[in-house]
């Protein structure tokens, strides 16, 4: 535990030390993403608007009569997967896309990873404000556990750095990686539950469906919006226990193999 | 005496083979039928060298020697395979400039992100902006894209940003040749500038008569090998240049001053050889004018005969 909390310690220090090329990073690919564009950033909340209102025509007939707040249902998985999806994409590609920076420049490797995360986190607050604008136009209640949706945006974040860097360093060394996951993706959004519930399984299936850590974050926001309820604290420590792990194999990863990425580049 | 660098039987290995192309579903595959080739191969072995405080290191060695690795290594790029390096002070490195800007950024905009990634503090950046501007000669295209730029623009912005700093130490690969003639020039004066500020310097250059101007010291470098290490700048250089002629490899010191000798000798005969046809060219010049001066001659002979012949 000491070990891990010095090294903890030492990415701050890093960081602070890095702070004006990790901002001069952030800018890059902000730029890079919206191409400065008017457009740009409003797309990023109108597509997954779009991807929302299809689902919602489409599947509400199935689903939809025996859901309470089914968009709000729709929503919250959509938001979350999303999420997911973005920051992990984008972390994949950030060790290849500036293979031609730190070939030649000495500079902490995850640093590209966290500079492109922080477009996915600004991406993802502009959707969680319209998620809440629906969450309004649903008719929801407000009630006081909408305020703990901080809980599993935290642990999605720590999850998707850490999903990130294993995959970028796999795609260094793998390039068809990228096509691998995509097809994983595609599966994953059909075992996360975000259009239908899991009620009509058997209890033993549910329970499978805890082993998916997207899955656990979208019912976490489901649980706290619609139901007004607070989760467990066991489940509380799952979805932290995701997270770090994600982030520690992320880590480990990284020290082992620092060094010897820009030999597969 | 205490060292700026040293680095101590350095040797760095690439691995080669399956890998890198054949993807991880093929890897697996390969791996479970035990069809799985990777070769190493070692770009640096056994490189060994100390450089004082204000040393100037000129690196040699034909393409693939192994120069560029062994510079990775030296700026904390690359961690050696076998053996190490230790560095004391600030370095910097300016290996092969002009990639790893964004082409969708402004120059402006790449400027200050080349400067974070270099280091620079944003206050520096700030402060030397337009210093950098003005030496690269890019007043009019700051807020131009940057894939709209040349690339001699390109390099001319990563060497200025470069070459502000205040190393203690400085890694030049290559770099000496950026730009258009003019430009060169200013650059090659820029660097001499630094270098007689007192820095340590490592210089890799194609460029043999740059190496012999301004390094102190020598390192030869062969396929990865190190020939050898020296002070005798003038004599490696020359056995160097005898090697480039003769793909020679010295294995002692004693075949290195044999070449160097027969580099000398050569340059002798060369310059014999060039003697004597610039003798030749004068012999025949003479013999031109003498045959010139002749037939100016006869030809007034003949004149004087024939106004002669005309007043009888």
């Amino acid at each position: 535990m000491n070990i891990k909390e010095s090294y903890v310690t030492k990415v701050i220090r890093t960081l602070r030390e890095h702070q004006f090329m990790f901002e001069e990073l952030v800018k890059r690919d902000f730029k890079q993403k919206y191409k400065r564009t008017v457009l740009g950033m409003a797309w990023s909340v109108l597509s997954p608007l779009l991807t929302l209102l299809v689902m919602r025509v489409v599947f509400t007939r199935f689903f939809g009569r025996d859901t309470p707040h089914y968009t709000t249902y729709l929503f919250a998985g959509n938001l979350m997967f999303s999420y997911f999806r973005e920051s992990t994409n984008g972390g994949m590609q950030s060790l290849m896309s500036n293979a031609s920076i730190f070939t030649k420049i000495n500079v902490p490797k995850y640093m590209f990873l966290l500079s492109k995360n922080v477009s996915a986190v600004i991406n993802f607050g502009l959707t969680l404000i319209v998620f809440f604008v629906f969450v309004a136009i649903d008719r929801v209640s407000f009630k006081p556990t909408m305020f703990a949706i901080i809980f599993p945006i935290i642990t999605m974040s720590i999850f998707n750095i850490g999903v990130g860097m294993i995959l970028s360093a796999l795609f260094v060394f793998f390039r068809d990686t990228q096509y691998l996951y995509d097809v994983f993706l595609t599966l994953l959004t059909y075992l996360s539950a975000i259009f239908y519930t899991i009620d009509r399984f058997p209890a033993k299936i549910q329970r499978v469906f805890l082993l998916n850590p997207v899955f656990c974050n979208i019912k976490y926001i489901r649980v706290v919006v619609i139901d007004g309820n607070l989760p467990s604290p066991m489940f509380h420590l799952l979805l932290l226990a995701y997270a770090v792990t994600a982030l520690t194999i992320g880590g480990l990863i990284y020290k082992k193999f620092n060094t010897q990425f820009l030999y597969y580049v | 005496m205490a060292y700026a660098i040293k680095a101590e039987n350095v040797s760095i290995r690439y691995m080669t083979g399956d890998f890198k192309d054949i993807g991880l579903k093929e890897y697996v595959l390969r791996r479970l039928t035990h069809n799985y080739n990777v070769h190493e191969f070692w770009a640096d072995k056994g490189v060994t060298f100390e450089l004082q405080p204000g040393d100037m290191l000129g690196i040699i060695g034909a393409n693939g020697a192994g120069k560029s690795t062994l510079l990775k290594a030296v700026s904390g790029i690359m961690i050696p395979t076998e053996g190490w390096v230790d560095v004391k002070g600030r370095i910097a490195a300016l290996l092969e400039l002009a990639s790893g800007f964004d082409n969708d950024l402004t120059v402006r905009e790449n400027a200050y992100l080349r400067g974070a990634l270099l280091g620079y503090t944003r206050e520096f950046m700030n402060e030397r902006y337009d210093d950098i501007i003005e030496f690269a000669e890019l007043q009019d295209f700051q807020e131009r894209r940057f894939k709209q730029l040349s690339s001699g623009m390109k390099s001319r912005l990563a060497f200025s940003i470069a070459c502000l700093v205040e190393p203690d130490i400085l890694i030049l690969d290559e770099v000496l040749s950026v730009g258009d003639g003019a430009f060169r020039k200013k650059s090659e004066n820029k660097m001499r500038n630094i270098l007689a500020s007192g820095v340590t310097a490592i210089l890799v250059s194609h460029t043999i008569g740059q190496v012999r101007d301004m390094s102190n010291k020598v390192l030869w470098l062969d396929k990865g090998k190190q020939i050898c290490f020296s002070e005798e700048v003038e004599l490696v250089c020359d056995a160097y240049e005898e090697f480039l002629a003769t793909k020679k490899v010295p294995h002692s010191w004693e075949d290195i001053e044999q070449l160097a000798e027969d580099f000398t000798v050569r340059q002798e005969k060369k310059r014999a050889e060039k003697a004597k046809t610039e003798q030749q060219k004068l012999v025949e010049k003479l013999r031109k004018t003498n045959a010139n001066v002749a037939k100016a001659a006869i030809e007034e002979y003949l004149r004087e005969a024939e106004e002669e012949a005309e007043t009888e």
